[in-house]
């Protein structure tokens, strides 16, 4: 935030803000999470259950991360440059995964996809089912970050383009895309983290199977045996591996601003 | 964080600047000076706000003492039986009268948890008695609460199979529950503290029929290998099974005699060998008289009454006899406490543990196994 008068003032507001709602609580995962030692860290993390929810939720949350960018992007791409009927109204569905409770979202994915599928997909209590709840939930990180800059961007460029013989394809990929690129970017860190996080969409459509759960759900199940040291090492663990993807994401981001074009 | 970074570029900061403020972009740097004190005023609100907050807990802490208002914790089912039946009920009494509840449910574990951590309550009642426990290390509530005629339970249910209408796949024991092709919903024992019922239900009665421990565990192994799904809580689990998944769900009788009157397509089998599930209520250390009055209500022939309409087994034994017709004993019924189980410490010690316990073990291999 450039020249907000009383710097000082602002950077501890700031400090203090981020301390209270962001960093104490942090710590103090991170303090619970070696209450049985670092050995007890480690077993925790390191138990056949916890790997195999890690090791799901990450697969799950990358897959979730490419389908999405692919999609919100065409998605993003149609609502900005296309005129049809109705088009306020489905630019408005796309941020109700925003507001419905997720756990509506999971009853709602059940009855449609699951065993009494009125639409005949039965993808319940598969890993298939947790993938599609994921990217209900995730949709609208990825459109509602490309389309503000595809809005934006200025048409005479791609105009310039074509001009200068640049088929679609090529202007797409030379011109297009470095503009799209930070945005895209955005849109997957930010799908991302939720994606790794998600819980309320997940915990019925998963059907919480040894080879079904996903890391919160079972961190929730931790919690509810009484095991929070557990709960709190699988959650540390969860976090490093998002803020090392996420700082992947920003150096990613960082790079492609100063030589993206 | 990130966005803020992409922003970067001159054309999208000016952007983001005109979308905010068009009108006053060129007057932002005249009126710097003027907008100084803002921060200050944030400031002064933010305290305002924080002393309004401290305000509103001190009344709140201050009126949970007093008598005129009991707060009820319990577990997540029989909420329609305490708002509809007990609550009217115990109100009409001469020691109920102008007794007003405030009342919160939720699962047993997280309601334990949340007492302990000090929410206000001067009645509890939980699904099973190791989260009562909880709240006596705690000191929240006495160690004699189960220093009564009635062991301080309040009513009882047992575990059954829940069907689909017709019984099609014809589950009556539990060995049908291991038959290849029975697809069983029951929820997951680490997070639905009441499901770990289930468990020890299906447990006892292998060893009531002869088998050793080993082989009750095998069978144990067999059944969560036919699980087709195992929700976070029982009623994740009954919208699973009435969303048309599974063959055979394990619940609580309770449950199903309320899905089965709420209209749902099912019906229910009470094995013959099944576990008495105990629910233990008590009042909290400091208690009102009115809350205490309000426990000794709920085992009155009255209220026990009220309980088997609602669907639960009443611990009063004539009451009990009177409502036989809905709720047969059956003839291997046995407790946590019976030496097949050896009681909740050493069940949730061998069996729940969420590392070390046979459960943990068994959904280990099957995680391993397949994933």
């Amino acid at each position: 935030m450039p020249r907000l008068g009383g710097a000082a003032l602002g950077r501890g507001l700031v400090t203090a803000y981020l301390s209270l709602i962001v960093l104490i609580p942090i710590a103090a995962l991170v303090a619970k999470s070696t209450d049985g030692g670092l050995g007890g860290f480690w077993d925790s993390v390191t138990s056949p259950l916890a790997l195999s929810a890690l090791k799901l939720t990450l697969i799950l949350s990358a897959i979730v991360v490419v389908v999405n960018v692919i999609t919100g992007t065409i998605i993003a791409w149609v609502l900005v440059r296309d005129s049809f009927p109705g088009k306020a109204l489905v630019n408005s569905v796309i941020d109700l995964p925003f507001a419905l409770p997720t756990v509506v979202a999971g009853i709602t994915l059940l009855a449609l996809y699951g065993t009494n599928s009125p639409v005949g997909i039965d993808i319940a209590f598969t890993r298939v089912g947790i993938t599609v709840a994921l990217l209900f939930v995730t949709l609208p990180f990825v459109v509602r970050a490309v389309q503000p800059v595809l809005l934006e961007l200025d048409r005479e460029m791609e105009e310039a383009a074509a001009s200068l013989g640049a088929g679609p394809l090529t202007t797409f990929r030379r011109v297009i895309f470095p503009n799209l690129r930070p945005a895209l970017l955005a849109g997957t860190a930010l799908a991302f983290a939720r994606a790794v996080g998600e819980f309320g969409s997940v915990i019925l459509i998963s059907g919480n199977l040894p080879k079904t759960q996903t890391a919160p759900l079972f961190i929730f199940a931790q919690i509810e045996s009484g095991n929070t040291e557990g709960a709190a090492a699988v959650s540390v663990a969860l976090l490093v591996i998002a803020l090392v993807v996420l700082l992947g994401i920003g150096r990613l981001t960082h790079w492609s601003l100063r030589h993206g074009r | 964080m990130l966005s803020t970074k992409l922003i970067g570029k001159d054309k999208n900061t000016s952007m983001r600047l005109s979308f905010w403020k068009p009108q006053r972009r060129l007057e932002a740097e005249a009126q710097h000076r003027s907008r100084r004190p803002n921060p200050a005023r944030l400031a002064v609100a933010g305290a305002l706000a924080v002393a309004l907050g401290l305000g509103v807990a001190a009344c709140g802490s201050s009126s949970s003492g007093s008598g005129g208002t009991i707060s009820l914790v319990a577990y997540s089912t029989p909420e329609t039986v305490y708002d509809k039946k007990l609550i009217p009920a115990f109100q009409k009494t001469s020691g109920g009268s102008g007794a007003e509840f405030s009342t919160s449910f939720g699962p047993s574990g997280d309601q334990s948890r949340a007492v302990a951590a000090g929410q206000p309550a001067d009645y509890v009642h939980l699904s099973i008695e190791p989260d009562m426990q909880n709240l006596v290390d705690a000191g929240v509530v006495d160690s004699n609460w189960d220093q009564n005629s009635y062991h301080g339970i309040v009513q009882d249910s047992v575990v059954v199979f829940v069907v689909r209408k017709g019984n099609p796949k014809n589950i009556q024991t539990w060995d049908d529950l291991i038959r290849s092709g029975v697809q069983v919903v029951t929820p997951n024992v680490f997070s639905s503290g009441g499901a770990k019922w289930n468990l020890l239900a299906a447990y006892g009665a292998q060893i009531e029929d002869g088998k050793s421990p080993a082989e009750a565990l095998d069978y144990l192994k067999s059944l969560l290998e036919n699980a087709v799904a195992q929700p976070g809580s029982a009623s994740d689990a009954l919208t699973t099974f009435t969303n048309g998944k599974g063959d055979v769900l394990l619940s609580y009788e309770s449950d199903a005699i309320e899905a089965q009157e709420a209209g749902e397509d099912i019906e229910y089998v009470v094995p013959d060998d099944t576990i008495l599930i105990e629910t233990p209520a008590a009042t909290t250390s400091d208690a009102s008289t009115q809350a205490q009055d309000f426990l000794k209500f709920l085992w009155t022939p009255e209220a026990q009454q009220l309980w088997a309409d609602g669907g639960y087994r009443p611990v009063d034994k004539q009451v009990l006899a009177k409502n036989e017709d809905k709720f047969p004993t059956p003839p291997g019924l046995f407790t946590v406490d019976d030496p097949s189980i050896g009681g909740w410490e050493k069940a949730n010690t061998d069996f729940f543990d969420p590392t070390n316990g046979s459960v943990a073990k068994i959904e280990e291999g099957l995680g391993v196994s397949t994933g």
